[in-house]
């Protein structure tokens, strides 16, 4: 495993098979929490952290508690308890001991248990069959995709809100066209050979 | 007897989750490459939804509030867990098909919405009844994006060949970009036409008994509609 791998997987899972446009996962985030820019980075901070760190804490679960006692088929259950477990403990732990950072994401914070990006990257970890450090950084580089496509994202709608489209296509709809141009300009991605 | 029926239509028409709620938007988009899968996972999460329904509702006396999120997560897991083994033994082409996204049907909001907003508060006859028109209501979202897609993107429904050969597959309606875009213009449609049953609703404001009539009419429309306007969108990308 060379560092140049490593860098080849980071930049395939931030731009190449990025979370919410090639794969996705956590859609329902991109599309509720992307009206302004800063909350949309917010979220992606908040979601960047808790997936790195759960990326580890859900390989070493899986490799040390899963496997031993061959309960591989209870992995769903098993990580989706680990990801709420942390939740809850990163944002005591922030509230304690890094208060500036806590106000800043501590609203988004209990939003990310039920985002499947993070279930699933924990899931990706293990079908991939991720060493360690391979985890963290495949972690890592999904959450910071997802923070580069929401926080684009919110940009492009912070634009639209000036627009004016049809009575129907208003809200939600204009939303997801949006939605469906932005994944076009990064489908281009998916033709860079690795 | 009446009631249930009047759920059933909520359900699937009025608070369609998907369509109407805007829940549940990651499988809506990602399985909906044909009518197959699109079915498949429609008929999994709603299987996942009737049974955390009615165990939810069961236990709503004995769960407590501060934990309840968790429980209802842990319940659902459980459920989710059983419905993929058997989808491995039985459905394995569905399965592979359908990859990560049945695991995913833990985190649909969909269904935790339903266990917080329903099943909690009512008897279980009520909340299993719930879950299956939720659930329909989900599969039937799906169906639509399903036969768009795969009509459009491959000219065949259910892997049939519809569509003449002449017919271009216009193949970006099978990659993501046509996921949103189909998406958004069935909605767009939707909305339309919630618009206009509304509009009427207010003209015949005296006259307040006709949603009996009304409620059959919307469905077919949609579909042709729904299906007209991606077709409009496929043309002008083209």
């Amino acid at each position: 495993m060379s560092f140049t791998d490593i860098l080849l997987l980071m930049f395939s899972a931030v731009l190449v098979e990025n979370f919410i446009f090639s794969r996705f996962y956590g859609c329902c985030p991109f599309l509720g929490v992307s009206e302004k820019p800063d909350t949309a980075l917010g979220m992606g901070m908040a979601v960047t952290f808790v997936m790195t760190v759960s990326g580890a804490a859900t390989w070493a679960v899986y490799r040390y508690l899963l496997v031993p006692f061959g309960l591989e088929y209870l992995q769903t259950v098993a990580f989706i308890l680990v990801i709420a477990a942390l939740v809850q403990f990163i944002e005591m732990f922030l509230r304690r001991f890094i208060p500036a950072l806590y106000s800043a994401l501590g609203i988004y914070l209990p939003l990310i248990t039920t985002n499947c990006a993070v279930l699933s990257s924990a899931l990706l970890i293990v079908q991939e069959d991720y060493n360690f450090i391979e985890a963290v950084c495949f972690g890592f580089s999904a959450a910071l995709g997802f923070t580069l496509a929401i926080t684009v994202f919110a940009g492009l709608r912070a634009r639209m809100a000036y627009a004016d489209p049809p009575r129907a296509f208003r809200g939600f709809p204009i939303t997801l066209i949006a939605a469906g141009l932005l994944a076009m300009a990064f489908s281009c991605f998916s033709g860079v050979q690795l | 007897m009446n009631r249930y029926l009047r759920q059933l239509k909520e359900g699937i028409l009025d608070q369609n989750p998907t369509l109407v709620q805007l829940l549940g938007m990651c499988p809506t988009l990602a399985t909906t490459t044909s009518l197959e899968n699109a079915f498949g996972m429609g008929m999994a999460a709603t299987a996942v939804l009737i049974c955390s329904n009615v165990f939810i509702s069961l236990l709503r006396k004995f769960i407590p509030r501060q934990v309840r999120i968790a429980a209802y997560i842990v319940i659902v897991s459980g459920f989710v867990t059983a419905v993929e083994l058997l989808m491995r033994a039985y459905l394995y082409p569905l399965y592979q098909a359908l990859g990560l996204f049945i695991p995913l049907i833990v985190v649909n909001c969909i269904i935790l919405a339903r266990a917080e907003a329903f099943a909690s508060k009512n008897k279980v006859l009520p909340s299993a009844m719930d879950g299956l028109s939720m659930g329909l209501g989900f599969t039937f979202a799906l169906c639509i994006l399903g036969t768009v897609r795969e009509l459009l993107g491959s000219g065949s429904l259910l892997g049939y060949r519809v569509l003449p050969e002449s017919y271009p597959d216009m193949v970006v309606f099978l990659l993501p970009p046509g996921a949103f875009l189909t998406l958004g213009f069935v909605i767009a449609a939707v909305q339309k036409l919630r618009g206009m049953s509304e509009e009427r609703r207010r003209r015949r404001s005296a006259a307040p008994a006709d949603t009996a009539a009304g409620a059959t009419a919307p469905v077919a429309a949609d579909g042709a509609h729904s299906a007209g306007e991606a077709d409009g969108a496929g043309r002008k990308e083209d």
